[in-house]
């Protein structure tokens, strides 16, 4: 099994996430990580989809996703040429005198703290799901209260960009 | 051109521009403001079913049998879920037929209102596309892309939900609309390489087959199926969902593929060294167990849908295409290979393949008592309908001797639920048939579990003047369910006796109940004089209650989950593969 990630451009309209989602499940795959959000064009969705299978059954589902009417464009990026990034909230129990250590270790690992009480700190980080757990590893030991993370999203390397062709079929077709 | 109008006479209008003229269907609450207007139209003729299951089915017969996109029509709710069978059904065997269902009005969707139910959530995973209308602007638009989505690239089911204010409310209408499916662009010209490769490697082949599916009669390449046959003199199978495609009495036919396969036809796929897979999906009834199937064989795939290729078993040569160009493109591929002195020898296959087919024809097994066989009600249809009548079969036993033992010579003559497996499908599936073809005879050939499952339909070819005939191939038992028993379950029959002994329903009774004529027929000698009669009827539907034996198989056989090396020709009878010759 490896992971891969998964670019895929879907017309911004109700109910296309859910049979994005629906043929996963249906055809036996699962996502380790989603994200959703809008684009630089309006009527463009773009979803950062991690799944972990075999390069067979990726092929598959890509075919798949690709039958979507509401699916334009789907693009694998490879690790190494493109960013992918994730966000993570975390609240650490703190008090006085654990509160500098903690804030110490938000600095190394280009963390932010976000808020503070006087028994807790909420913390923003982002980066890689290596830096993240990490990150979490280090917190453990303070007590971590709660903890959200999002979906990775992704974006390839250099100049080119995966919308643009997509927003000239797109624009042709309106 | 623009007018005021509502958004339900939008919705007729736009079927008229699209070119329909029959929908079936029933009214209700929601999908109510449409049959106001469609009272009107001089274009589209609504016909009444009594189930909307039969709407759906006999939407599929339409579009099978015309190649024009069927049309069903529900209200919300249970209108629509008794739609999901049928659509379902549609989407396995790629049919392009379009639903349009009534949803309750926009305000009220997701509060759990009357007959409101998610039938766009609940069909998301067998249509092609659907869509939800909640306003009348979109109607036109949603209506022209419903029909391009179905019709165009891998044919299939396309839903349209409409809210009930949609309907009622004011839009202007113009047409064409200008359609909005960017992320819809089917590939329908294979790529040039790939078919010189297929063709050399046709050429090279010592053992090679065609492997035709439903998809090649879909692209209408029957004609140039035939010429490609011919041109390379390669031995050519059609799955049940194909049956006509190629014409059963050509020399090159070896028959149908499968579970229930001539040996011939299995042996030649087991036995090949090159798999011409054309519009076909490597069904797991055709290829039995995966692992061993065709295994000394390179497969050239070509199918429209780029999923299908290498989704079952890697396919050496992938070509994705509209079947008519790809077998147009290899036609000329393989002139241009012959023209260079490059033709395939193929004689010693055709050696092996003709033993096949001498020593292992189809046949079945008569009955001492003088009852009748099932096989035989099939060969005196055959044989007295002809070859010019489209076949609907349910699904079971019967099915699969309607499949063996009728000669097809003509595509699109053999309709049925393949991939769903639909029983209930054959009499609203002849009835759709019937009427997008009324120049055609049309027999529907069930099972006695399946009629009782849709035979409410003939009400509605009764009152429609839709002169169907029915054969019932009553064995009064769920027959393929008992063979599986008599086969698999030591003969404990749970629950597939139909009581035939107290012939409850009576059919003829039944029939004449449905203002049309019924037959009865219990013994071989009567078997073409009951025919005869059935086919002088022609104003009112015809249904003959075959009385058949109870332990008819089907045979051949390749037990669920075995290799096809392990085909039995009739019970505990292995064929010697390698003593055809």
């Amino acid at each position: 099994m490896s992971r891969h990630t998964l670019s895929v451009l879907v017309e911004n309209k109700p109910g296309v996430l859910a049979r994005v989602a629906a043929l996963f499940s249906r055809r036996g795959f699962n996502i380790d990580s989603l994200a959703v959000g809008p684009t630089e064009h309006d009527d463009i969705s773009r979803m950062t989809i991690v799944v972990n299978v075999e390069d067979l059954p990726l092929e598959q589902v890509t075919k798949q996703l690709n039958k979507l009417v509401n699916v334009i464009k789907i693009v694998e990026l490879d690790n190494s040429q493109s960013v992918q990034r994730e966000l993570m909230l975390i609240k650490v129990r703190t008090d006085s005198e654990s509160r500098s250590h903690v804030l110490e270790l938000v600095n190394l690992f280009r963390a932010r703290c976000v808020d503070v009480a006087p028994d807790a700190v909420t913390i923003e980080v982002t980066g890689t799901t290596d830096k993240l757990e990490a990150f979490v590893r280090v917190l453990e030991p303070y007590g971590i209260k709660e903890l959200v993370q999002s979906g990775m999203v992704a974006i390839g390397r250099g100049a080119r960009s995966i919308t643009d062709r997509s927003l000239r079929a797109l624009d042709r077709s309106a | 051109m623009t007018e005021k109008m509502t958004g339900a006479q939008a919705l007729v209008r736009a079927l008229e521009q699209v070119g329909v003229d029959t929908v079936f269907g029933i009214p209700g609450g929601a999908i109510l403001p449409a049959y106001d207007p469609l009272y009107d139209s001089t274009k589209v003729r609504h016909v009444l079913v009594r189930h909307e299951q039969g709407a759906g089915h006999a939407a599929e017969g339409y579009a099978q049998a015309t190649g024009r996109v069927g049309v069903c029509m529900a209200t919300s709710g249970p209108g629509a879920t008794n739609l999901v069978t049928p659509i379902a059904d549609a989407y396995m065997d790629s049919v392009p037929i379009v639903a349009i269902t009534g949803q309750v009005a926009s305000p009220l969707i997701g509060t759990d209102a009357f007959q409101e139910a998610d039938i766009s959530g609940i069909t998301m995973p067998i249509t092609k596309h659907n869509f939800l209308v909640t306003s009348a602007d979109d109607i036109p638009r949603t209506i022209a892309e419903a029909f391009h989505v179905a019709s165009t690239g891998r044919p299939g089911p396309v839903l349209v939900d409409i809210s009930k204010d949609a309907l009622q409310s004011t839009t202007t209408f113009s047409w064409p609309p200008v359609m909005q499916l960017p992320g819809y662009r089917p590939v329908t010209r294979p790529h040039s390489k790939q078919i010189r490769e297929a063709a050399r490697l046709m050429t090279e082949a010592k053992r090679p087959v065609f492997y035709v599916g439903g998809g090649v009669h879909k692209a209408h390449a029957s004609a140039e199926l035939l010429e490609l046959a011919e041109l390379t003199g390669i031995p050519v199978v059609t799955t049940l969902m194909a049956r006509g495609t190629f014409p059963d009495s050509h020399p090159q036919h070896m028959g149908m593929p499968g579970m229930h396969g001539s040996v011939s036809a299995v042996g030649a796929l087991q036995r090949a060294d090159l798999l011409i897979a054309l519009g076909t999906r490597f069904d797991d009834r055709v290829t039995g167990q995966l692992s061993s199937f065709a295994p000394h064989a390179k497969v050239i795939h070509a199918d429209i849908d780029p999923a299908e290729i290498s989704k079952n078993r890697h396919a050496d040569v992938p070509i994705v295409g509209d079947c008519r160009e790809v077998i147009g493109d290899l036609i000329t591929a393989v002139r241009t290979e012959q023209a260079d002195g490059r033709k395939g020898d193929y004689s010693e296959w055709w050696r092996l393949l003709n033993g096949y087919k001498e020593t292992y024809p189809l046949g079945y097994e008569e009955f001492a008592d003088g009852s009748l066989a099932p096989q035989y009600v099939m060969e005196r249809l055959s044989a007295l309908v002809g070859a010019d009548a489209i076949y609907a079969a349910g699904v079971g036993q019967h099915q699969m001797w309607a499949a063996q033992f009728i000669r097809y010579e003509n595509p699109g003559t053999f309709l049925n639920s393949g991939g769903a497996g639909t029983m209930g499908y054959a009499v609203p599936a002849a009835m759709g048939a019937k009427m997008g073809r009324p120049d055609k005879v049309v027999w529907a050939v069930d099972g006695d579990g399946c009629f009782q499952m849709t035979n409410q339909e003939l009400a509605t070819c009764a009152i429609e003047g839709v002169p169907i005939k029915v054969a019932v191939i009553n064995n009064g038992n769920l027959g393929m369910v008992r063979q599986w028993q008599t086969l698999f379950y030591d003969e404990r029959y749970s629950n597939t006796d139909l009581q035939r002994v107290k012939r409850i329903p009576d059919f003829v009774k039944l029939a004449e109940a449905y203002g049309c004529v019924g037959l009865r027929c219990e013994r071989p000698e009567d078997v073409d004089e009951t025919i005869r009669k059935a086919m002088e009827i022609n104003d009112v539907p015809v249904v003959v209650d075959f009385v058949v034996h109870q332990d008819a198989m089907v045979w051949p056989m390749v037990a669920a989950g075995t290799s096809n090396d392990d085909i039995k020709y009739a019970r505990d009878m292995a064929p010697n593969w390698e003593g055809g010759e």
